[in-house]
């Protein structure tokens, strides 16, 4: 499965990196590309979770060609 | 219903002014016209801020931009929008963001222009970092209203 993994704002520089492709045949939900693609770092507080550019959450099941994001709460306006 | 992500600073009066003369059909149409402008400050959390970078996901929020504005429309009954939403490098007074709402009767027009700003706030992904003095911080949350 190949899944297209963002990271945006203060979780960008936590995690040390802003994107990364993953291809690997042991992910079925956005937890699993977290795990994976932040390197196993712990879920950041209030994060946010988008798949395909709709918000989502950890558990929701993610599949192949899917582009999924990672953020920090919102602060535009 | 018109929906801008721009790089470079703007005039917010002049891009009300253009809108409403690149659409003819709206004259004598229109009765009220609400807006709402955000612009950047130069303090926050009791700090000076001396400029401000605002990063965000280009066509995550093209898209979310784009269904709030059309929810606006379902829920009142309005003849236009106008979103303009800056990103990149800004300056304190530097407009950060132009809503309007045009409609028939300012009962529509007021209370969709609200609901634009507050659904932008709390799902629109920008984030702002902050300059102050030598350090850098980011923004963790909107004040509430």
């Amino acid at each position: 499965m190949s899944i297209t993994v963002k990271f945006f704002a203060s979780l960008r520089e936590t995690i040390g990196k802003a994107n990364v492709n993953l291809d690997a045949d042991n992910i079925a939900t956005a937890a699993d590309v977290w795990r994976i693609a932040s390197g196993n770092h712990e879920p950041v507080d209030n994060m946010l979770i988008a798949i395909n550019m709709e918000y989502a959450n950890l558990g929701e099941t993610v599949k192949d060609g899917d582009e999924v994001a990672f953020f920090p709460p919102v602060t535009g306006g | 219903m018109s929906v801008e992500l721009r790089g470079e600073p703007f005039d917010p009066w002049q891009e009300l002014q253009n809108h409403q003369n690149a659409k003819p059909e709206l004259a004598g149409k229109f009765g009220a016209t609400s807006i709402f402008i955000g612009t950047m400050r130069d303090f926050n959390d009791g700090n000076d801020v001396q400029a401000m970078t605002l990063e965000h996901y280009p066509a995550m929020t093209q898209k979310h931009l784009d269904t709030i504005s059309s929810e606006a429309g379902e829920r009142w009954d309005i003849l236009d929008t106008l979103v303009i939403h800056r990103y990149g490098d800004i300056q304190p007074n530097d407009p950060i963001v132009l809503l309007a709402v045009w409609s028939a009767h300012r009962s529509e027009s007021f209370p969709a222009c609200r609901y634009l700003i507050e659904e932008l706030k709390t799902r629109a992904p920008f984030w702002k970092q902050e300059k102050t003095g030598a350090n850098s911080r980011w923004v963790e949350y909107n004040t509430p209203e």
